[in-house]
C-alpha cells in the first residue's frame, strides 16, 4: 500500500465532496439539526401532567389537597368536573393524564382520624409515565397526610417532637438534576457519528459504478485498501469536525457537563468513526446502487443504535435476550463510553471494556471490507 | 389534404435554451418519399431539429411545416401524422414482441380488428413471422432495429423519424434493414434519419450536415462527395510515413495532408499535377513511394473541411 | 501467427455469461508500436476481449499475455503497463480537467513536473488548453473523449486499450484524437482500440474482425480487401431501385446493394462487366449519371466473409 495512490484517492474524493451540496448539507447541518431537534423536542422527564380534578366534596380540606398538586411542578390542574362520566371522557380525550377524586366525606373521614382514600385515575396507555405520575401523585398525597398528622398530633398537645419517623435522604451522583437531557444529548452525539457513516461512506463506492467510473478505476495499480483508507479518509475529518460540533453545542448550548479529557475523547470517536465508516462502506461495496446503499445502510446502523444503543432506553431494563443482541451494536459501546465521558469523567483504563470492544469491532471491519471489494467486474 | 408540396419544410429554424443555441437558423425542404439524413455528432443539434418536427418542442424562432401542419400551432395533429422510431429506448424489453406492437399500435390509436391486421403485416414487416411470442430483451440489437421500426410505422404514418437506426447492427442486418426503408419510401413514405454515422449516411437520397446547431452542407451523397471538397484527395502509400508527411505538408499545391492507417491523405488543389509532381519530390528526398492515386473523398473529409470553411466565414464576418 | 516482440498476444480466450459465449476461442497477436483494431458490430465481444485484457474482466478459458505479463496471474501487473480507457470513461464530471488529469498523474507517481509537462503537450495537441478549468461534466462529447485519452495517457503506458473510443464524436475531434494516436507511435506505444465502425477500420495498421465473439480474418485493411472476391462497381442514379431491379439478373454480379444515391455492386471483373452493365441500363430506358469502379471497403469484405452463415434467425 502506497501513500501516494491514497492521497490520490483522498483528494479526488475531498474535491467531489466539497463541490456536492448535498453531501455538504448532511455533513454540516445536519448534527446541528439533530441536537436541535432531540435535545429541545425529546424529554423523558414528566412535567406539567395534566389532571382532572373531581371533588365530591368541595371542603376546605379537599380544596387544601387540590391547591398542593397544582402547586406541583409535576401537575397540572387542567379541569374541575363535578360527574364520573366528565372524568372518562377527559381521560379518553387525553384532556389529562391522571385524575383525581376526593371522595364526599374526606374531610370528615380525617378529622375523626378513620382514615381515607382518595381515588386517582391512571391513562395507563404509557406505562412509563403512568408509573410515574402514580408516584408523583403519592407524594403529593403523603406529604399532605403526613401534615395533616402533624398538624392533629399538635391538637392533641404531644409536641414539637413530633416528626416523621423515617426518611430517605437521597442523594444523585453524577447526574444531580436528573436532567433526562444529560442521559439523552451524549447519546445524540453516537446517534448523529451513526448517520453519518450510514449515509455519506454508502454512498461511496456506489457512486462510482452508477457513474461508470470504477471501470477505469480498477484498471489502474491502484489496491483495494488503498481506494478504502483514501476514500474514508474525508468522511473521517468530517466525522471529527461534526463530533467536534456536537460536543460544543452540547456542553454551551444544552449545559450538559463535561467532565471528561478531550484526548479521551478523541481516541474514542476515532475508534467510533473507524467502525462506523467501515460498515457504510461494505454496505456501499456489496451493494452497486446508491439507492439501494442508502437504505440498507440506514437500516442496518441507525435503526440499532436508536433503539438498542442505550440512547433511548436503558439497556439493563432490557429483556436478557434483546440484551445478549446489544453486545452486537456497536453503537452501544460508544454510547456508554460518551455518557461515561461527560457525566462521569471517566479515563481510558474505566472506559477498558468497551474500548477494547470497539477496537476489535474496527480490526474486524476493516479486515471485512478489504476483503469484500474486488477488482474485477466479476 | 396531401398538397404535391414538400412533405416536409422547415424556414429559419432557431432554437435556445437559455443562453444555448442549439439550432440555428436551419431551412431545408423534404420531398414525398424522399430519405433525408441529418449527420452530425452527438449534440451538433439533430435531436432538437426532430423533436421540433414532432412537435415535442416549440421552436424559439421560425418555422416548420410537416405534412402541411405548422408543428408550433398544431402539434398534437402532428403526432398523429408521425412515426418515430428509436430503438435505444422504445422498445420494453420485458414485452413479447407482439405485446409491444400493442402498445404502441394502442398509443397511436389504432385499435380493435384493425391492430391485429396491422400487427400482423407489422410481423411480416420485421420478418418476425413465428416470433411473436418471444421476449424482446432475448431478441439481438438487429432484430431489436426491425420490432421498433414495426411499432413505428402500426398507424401508416406519411413521415417517418428513425434516431440511430442501426448503429452497432452488423452490416448485413443493416443492409437488410435499409432495404426496407427504401420500400417504404418508394410508397411514399418521408423519411427523416438522424446519425452520426457516415457510413449510414450513404443509405440517404438526400443529406443535412449539421454541426454545432447550423447546417453545413446539404445535397446528396454523391454530390457532396464530388463537389463540395475544394481540390482533390489523393492516397499516397510511403515509406517512412512520418517522414514523408513533413515533406508533402510543405510541397506546393497541397492544401493537408494526414495520416491514414499505412498511407496518407492528401487533398491537393489540382490531383494531375500533384500525381504527378508528388513522388517525384518524394524520391528526390530519398523517400519511398509506392503507390499515388486520386480517391473518392468521404463525407468525414467533407464535413471536416466544411466546418473549418464555416468557422474561417465566421471569422471573417466579425 | 504470433512472433517475438509482440506485445499481447491472446490465445483461446474464452468468456461465457450465462448461456452466452461473448468471446469463443479468441486469438490474434498485436505486434509493438502498431494501432490494432478489434472490428465488429454490436455484440460480436469486443468490450469483453478489451476487459479480460485490462484484467478487469476473468477469462473463462484460454490465455493472454500482455506486455509479458498474463492477465489472469499477473493482473495487477498488466494494470502497471497498461492504461485502459473503458467505453464509459472514467472521468470525474465534477472535476475541473486539471483535476482529473492529475488524479490519474498521482495513481502512477508521476512528478509535478513530468505531469505538467506531458499535460501541456497532450492538451495542446487536443486544442483544449484553454478548458483548464472547466469541469469535465461541462465539456462536448469530442472533449470528453480527448481528455479520456489524454488521462489515459498522461503516464506513457506501453500499451493503450481503448474501446470504442469515438463513437459519436464530431469528426474533428475525431481527427484530433487519431492524430494524436499516431504519434504515440514514434514512442513505441502499441494501441489496442475497438470500434463497430467499419469506416474507422481502415485507419488502423491491422485489423482483427469479429462476429458473434469468433474471429473472422485478422490482417491489415488493404489485404482485407485484396481478399474480397471480385471487384466494386457504383452506378449513380437518380433512381437506385430501378437500377437494381434492372440488374437483377446480370452475369457476374454477385451482390446488389441499395444506396441513396445508387447501386453498390459486386462483379468479378469490372473492366469486363461496365460496359455491359451500362447497355442493359440503356437498353431498360434507366436514368443513370455513371457507372464506375471503386474502391472496396472493410465492409464488402465483412460482408463476404458473414454472408454464409448469415444471420437468418432473430
Amino acid at each position: 500500500m502506497t501513500w501516494y495512490r491514497t492521497v490520490a484517492v483522498g483528494r479526488k474524493e475531498f474535491i467531489q465532496i466539497w463541490r456536492d451540496p448535498r453531501s455538504l448539507m448532511i455533513a454540516l447541518f445536519m448534527p446541528i439539526m439533530q441536537m436541535a431537534l432531540i435535545g429541545y423536542g425529546v424529554s423523558l422527564d414528566i412535567k406539567h401532567i395534566p389532571v382532572c380534578a373531581f371533588d365530591r366534596e368541595s371542603s376546605q380540606e379537599s380544596q387544601a389537597l387540590l391547591k398542593r398538586f397544582q402547586a406541583s411542578e409535576y401537575f397540572n390542574v387542567l379541569r374541575v368536573v363535578d360527574t364520573y362520566r366528565a372524568v372518562a371522557e377527559g381521560v379518553d380525550a387525553g384532556a389529562c393524564k391522571l385524575a383525581i377524586v376526593i371522595p364526599s366525606d374526606f374531610s370528615e373521614r380525617l378529622r375523626d382520624s378513620s382514615g381515607t382514600t382518595v381515588q386517582a385515575i391512571v391513562d395507563g396507555t404509557d406505562d412509563n409515565s403512568a408509573n410515574v405520575a402514580i408516584g408523583y401523585a403519592q407524594a403529593v398525597v403523603s406529604g399532605y397526610s403526613n401534615d395533616v398528622q402533624l398538624d392533629w398530633m399538635r391538637r392533641q398537645g404531644l409536641g414539637q417532637q413530633a416528626t416523621v419517623p423515617l426518611r430517605v435522604e437521597s442523594r444523585v451522583w453524577f447526574n444531580e438534576d436528573l436532567q433526562s437531557k444529560a442521559f439523552i444529548i451524549p447519546g445524540v452525539v453516537a446517534l448523529v457519528m451513526a448517520l453519518i457513516g450510514a449515509l455519506l461512506s454508502s454512498l461511496t463506492i456506489a457512486r462510482e459504478w452508477e457513474r461508470g467510473t470504477m471501470e477505469q478505476l480498477i484498471s489502474t495499480p491502484v489496491t483495494a485498501s488503498e481506494i478504502m483508507v483514501g476514500k474514508l479518509l474525508p468522511y473521517f475529518l468530517i466525522g471529527l469536525v461534526d463530533a467536534a460540533l456536537c460536543v460544543t453545542i452540547a456542553v454551551f448550548w444544552f449545559a450538559v457537563p463535561f467532565r471528561g479529557t478531550l484526548g479521551t475523547l478523541l481516541f474514542t470517536t476515532t475508534l467510533f468513526l473507524a467502525v462506523v465508516l467501515g460498515v457504510g462502506y461494505i454496505i456501499s461495496v456489496l451493494t452497486r446502487s446508491q439507492l439501494g446503499a442508502s437504505q440498507i445502510a440506514l437500516i442496518v446502523t441507525l435503526l440499532p443504535t436508536t433503539l438498542l444503543g442505550g440512547f433511548s432506553f436503558p439497556i439493563d431494563q432490557m429483556p436478557a435476550a434483546v440484551r445478549m443482541i446489544t453486545y452486537i451494536v456497536y453503537g452501544r459501546y460508544y454510547v456508554s463510553i460518551l455518557k461515561a465521558i461527560f457525566l462521569k469523567g471517566a479515563g481510558l483504563s474505566a472506559l477498558a471494556p468497551s474500548v477494547l470492544a470497539l477496537a476489535l469491532y474496527a480490526a474486524l471491519i476493516a479486515v471485512l471490507a478489504t476483503r469484500a471489494f474486488r477488482k474485477t467486474l466479476d | 389534404m396531401e398538397d404535391a408540396g414538400p412533405s416536409v419544410a422547415v424556414e429559419n429554424l432557431v432554437k435556445r435554451f437559455g443562453d444555448f443555441t442549439a439550432v440555428d437558423h436551419v431551412s431545408f425542404a423534404a420531398a414525398r418519399g424522399e430519405i433525408m439524413g441529418f449527420l452530425g455528432p452527438n449534440g451538433a443539434g439533430k435531436s432538437t431539429i426532430i423533436r421540433m418536427l414532432c412537435g415535442l418542442l416549440r421552436p424559439t424562432e421560425g418555422r416548420a411545416f410537416v405534412a402541411g401542419l405548422d408543428v408550433a400551432q398544431e402539434a398534437e395533429t402532428v403526432r398523429q401524422r408521425i412515426g418515430y422510431m428509436s430503438q435505444k429506448f422504445s422498445l420494453y424489453n420485458d414485452l413479447s414482441v407482439v405485446e409491444n406492437l400493442r402498445f404502441f399500435g394502442g398509443m397511436y390509436g389504432v385499435k380493435g380488428a384493425e391492430l391485429r391486421q396491422q400487427s400482423e403485416w407489422a410481423v411480416e414487416l420485421a420478418g418476425l413471422r413465428g416470433h411473436e411470442g418471444g421476449i424482446t430483451g432475448e431478441l439481438s440489437s438487429a432484430w431489436k432495429q426491425r420490432l421498433a421500426l414495426g411499432c413505428a410505422v402500426l398507424h401508416h404514418p406519411p413521415i417517418l423519424f428513425l434516431d440511430e437506426p442501426t448503429s452497432g447492427v452488423d452490416p448485413i442486418s443493416r443492409r437488410q434493414f435499409w432495404e426496407l426503408i427504401h420500400q417504404m419510401a418508394a410508397s411514399g413514405v418521408t423519411v427523416f434519419v438522424s446519425t452520426h454515422y457516415m457510413d449510414e449516411a450513404e443509405y440517404c437520397h438526400r443529406l443535412a450536415l449539421i454541426h454545432r446547431g447550423r447546417l453545413v452542407a446539404l445535397g446528396t451523397p454523391t454530390e457532396l462527395k464530388r463537389h463540395a471538397l475544394r481540390g482533390g484527395l489523393l492516397l499516397v502509400e510511403c515509406a517512412p510515413l512520418g517522414e514523408a508527411l513533413e515533406v508533402l505538408a510543405q510541397a506546393p499545391g497541397v492544401l493537408e495532408v494526414a495520416v491514414f492507417g499505412n498511407a496518407l491523405h492528401v487533398v491537393v488543389h489540382e490531383v494531375a499535377p500533384a500525381i504527378d509532381a508528388l513522388p517525384r519530390l518524394l524520391i528526390a528526398r530519398g523517400l519511398g513511394c509506392t503507390r499515388i492515386e486520386a480517391i473518392m473523398p468521404s463525407l468525414e473529409d467533407i464535413f471536416v473541411q466544411q466546418i473549418g470553411a464555416q468557422a474561417a466565414r465566421a471569422e471573417a464576418v466579425s | 501467427m504470433a512472433e517475438d516482440g509482440d506485445v499481447i498476444v491472446a490465445d483461446g480466450l474464452l468468456k461465457r455469461f450465462g448461456e452466452v459465449t461473448a468471446v469463443d476461442h479468441l486469438a490474434f497477436a498485436v505486434h509493438r508500436a502498431e494501432i490494432f483494431g478489434l472490428v465488429g458490430p454490436d455484440g460480436a465481444g469486443k468490450t469483453t476481449t478489451l476487459r479480460m485484457l485490462a484484467g478487469v474482466l476473468t477469462p473463462d478459458g484460454g490465455s493472454a499475455v500482455v506486455d509479458g505479463c498474463d492477465v489472469r496471474q499477473q493482473a495487477e501487473a498488466v494494470k502497471g503497463r497498461i492504461s485502459y480507457m473503458p467505453q464509459r470513461f472514467g472521468l470525474y464530471e465534477d472535476l475541473s480537467v486539471d483535476e482529473n488529469i492529475r488524479f490519474y498523474a498521482d495513481l502512477f507517481k508521476l512528478s509535478r513536473a513530468e505531469r505538467e509537462a506531458h499535460a501541456a503537450r497532450l492538451l495542446a495537441a487536443s486544442g483544449m488548453g484553454e478548458f483548464r478549468q472547466r469541469l469535465a461534466g461541462q465539456l462536448s462529447g469530442g472533449m470528453k473523449q480527448k481528455l479520456g485519452l489524454i488521462c489515459a495517457l498522461i503516464h506513457t503506458p506501453s500499451v493503450l486499450l481503448l474501446d470504442e473510443p469515438t463513437t459519436g464524436v464530431d469528426p474533428v475531434s475525431r481527427r484530433d484524437f487519431w492524430r494524436i494516436l499516431y504519434s504515440l507511435l514514434s514512442e513505441h506505444v502499441t494501441v489496442l482500440l475497438s470500434t463497430s465502425y467499419l469506416d474507422e477500420a481502415e485507419r488502423c495498421h491491422r485489423l482483427a474482425l469479429l462476429h458473434k465473439g469468433r474471429l473472422l480474418a485478422c490482417d491489415t485493411p488493404a489485404e482485407l480487401k485484396r481478399r474480397l472476391h471480385g471487384e466494386v462497381v457504383v452506378i449513380t442514379s437518380s433512381a437506385p431501385r430501378a437500377v437494381r431491379d434492372t440488374l437483377a439478373n446480370a452475369d457476374g454480379v454477385s451482390s446488389r446493394v441499395l444506396v441513396g444515391d445508387g447501386v453498390h455492386l459486386v462483379v468479378d471483373v469490372a473492366s469486363r462487366r461496365i460496359p455491359e452493365l451500362e447497355q442493359r441500363l440503356r437498353n431498360a430506358d434507366v436514368t443513370f449519371v455513371d457507372v464506375a469502379r471503386s474502391e472496396p471497403t472493410v465492409e464488402d469484405f465483412f460482408v463476404s466473409a458473414v454472408q454464409p452463415d448469415a444471420e437468418a434467425r432473430p
